[in-house]
């Protein structure tokens, strides 16, 4: 008995030294890989990393719009129709009412659209002439970064800062984020107050953020947006991909100047302006 | 046995009792399984075959708004000759015009309520709103 007592004790003791001196063993034969990384590391870093604000290699396709206000002056009813082109394909309701209005594109004044740009002296042109202003498809949104969901998101295969509204649960932290205020919150169910329905398109629900999708569901079938061709006639809207340098939009942006909407900020925005 | 006049028939009162819904329902007709509407544009071939649709349509449709929404995933699907976009109202209404016949009848029928209305457009309701405007 008492021989059998001291053969338990012994083992216990070893066992617990054993297992205190485990970690011990552990790290110094994890030494060696730990030691690999680091160099892998090294090596890595050998790589030019981009300037920081500097502009990374494009790739993929990265769709963009570029306004040419200059054909659109003095000439509201093209804004008008544009507006009620893109309202009707996409089921958006007609609220009169500033704080539950649905908007997908719209017009605004130039102080409005160009916060960064308006000066005291603004040109004649500037003051008297609406601005059309739509979701700028940034290449950095905000919207996206604060959505908690998911439900808001860039399209890798186009660019297009996309909205799935399944997946919506109406919390407008992307309202907040962005700073264009291209998203519109559905205070009441939309329907009622659509005039006439797109039987291609799905309406929205209470309770869903909505904006500018730049027609996803048009490209798809090979066209081009609705507000691009409601302006075809003066060529007033220009759409292509900006990772392309010979699409039309990208040799007009090399030849012409053109602004963006709060470009300061940072976000990218794929929609640019020419006024 | 003792007491074998009592137990045996309240064995088989007891045995009646508890298959009460089976036999209720073989010989009720308040619960038959109902019958939907085909297609009146008289479709007879559906995106998969219909038993399989009848089972997991509610699957696919997620897939298909997952590939149109988020995978970019647009291609069209072919059935009986005929190509249709994914979608509910673009492929699945464009034949099952009806929702009240088709989709609502076992929908009412299993006690499910889908939210797919609360956007999607029956094309009744685009029509009627076509019409006014």
């Amino acid at each position: 008995m008492d021989k059998q007592r001291r053969k338990f004790l012994k083992i216990a003791g070893v066992t617990v030294l054993a297992g205190m001196s485990a970690p011990v063993v552990v790290n110094l034969t994890a030494a060696p890989p730990a030691l690999a990384s680091a160099g892998k590391g090294q090596a890595t870093t050998s790589v030019p990393a981009a300037a920081h604000g500097g502009e990374a290699a494009p790739k993929g396709v990265r769709l963009g719009m570029l306004i040419d206000m200059r054909k659109l002056y003095g000439r509201p009813e093209l804004l008008e129709k544009v507006m009620a082109v893109c309202n009707k394909v996409h089921n958006i309701p007609k609220i009169d009412n500033k704080k539950s209005e649905i908007k997908w594109i719209w017009k605004t004044p130039y102080a409005n659209a160009f916060i960064d740009q308006s000066t005291n002296h603004s040109s004649k042109i500037a003051r008297e002439n609406d601005f059309l202003v739509l979701c700028n498809h940034c290449n950095q949104p905000p919207c996206v970064r604060v959505c908690p969901t998911k439900a808001t998101f860039v399209d890798t295969k186009t660019g297009i800062v996309a909205m799935d509204y399944h997946r919506c649960i109406g919390c407008r932290f992307c309202m907040m984020g962005c700073p264009y205020g291209a998203r519109s919150f559905n205070w009441m169910d939309p329907q009622p107050f659509i005039k006439e329905l797109n039987p291609n398109f799905p309406a929205r629900m209470r309770g869903v953020v909505e904006k500018c999708n730049f027609c996803g569901e048009r490209l798809a079938l090979g066209k081009e947006p609705a507000c691009v061709e409601a302006v075809k006639e003066v060529g007033a809207i220009v759409f292509g991909d900006l990772n392309d340098p010979q699409s039309e939009i990208c040799r007009i942006l090399d030849k012409e100047h053109t602004i963006q909407r709060s470009a300061a900020l940072g976000t990218q925005p794929s929609v640019f302006y020419i006024v | 046995m003792y007491n074998k006049g009592t137990i045996i028939p309240g064995l088989i009162i007891f045995v009646l009792l508890i298959t009460f819904p089976l036999w209720f329902n073989a010989f009720s007709t308040a619960s038959t399984v109902p019958k939907v509407e085909l297609p009146p544009g008289g479709q007879k071939e559906c995106v998969k075959p219909a038993a399989e649709m009848r089972a997991n349509h509610m699957v696919l449709l997620n897939e298909w708004r997952d590939d149109v929404l988020r995978n970019g995933n647009r291609a069209t699907v072919t059935a009986g000759g005929k190509e249709y976009r994914k979608g509910l109202q673009t492929a699945c209404m464009a034949c099952h015009t009806n929702k009240e016949k088709f989709c609502d009848s076992c929908h009412v029928y299993t006690s499910v309520t889908p939210f797919c209305w609360d956007c999607h457009l029956t094309p009744s309701v685009a029509a009627a709103k076509k019409e006014t405007n």
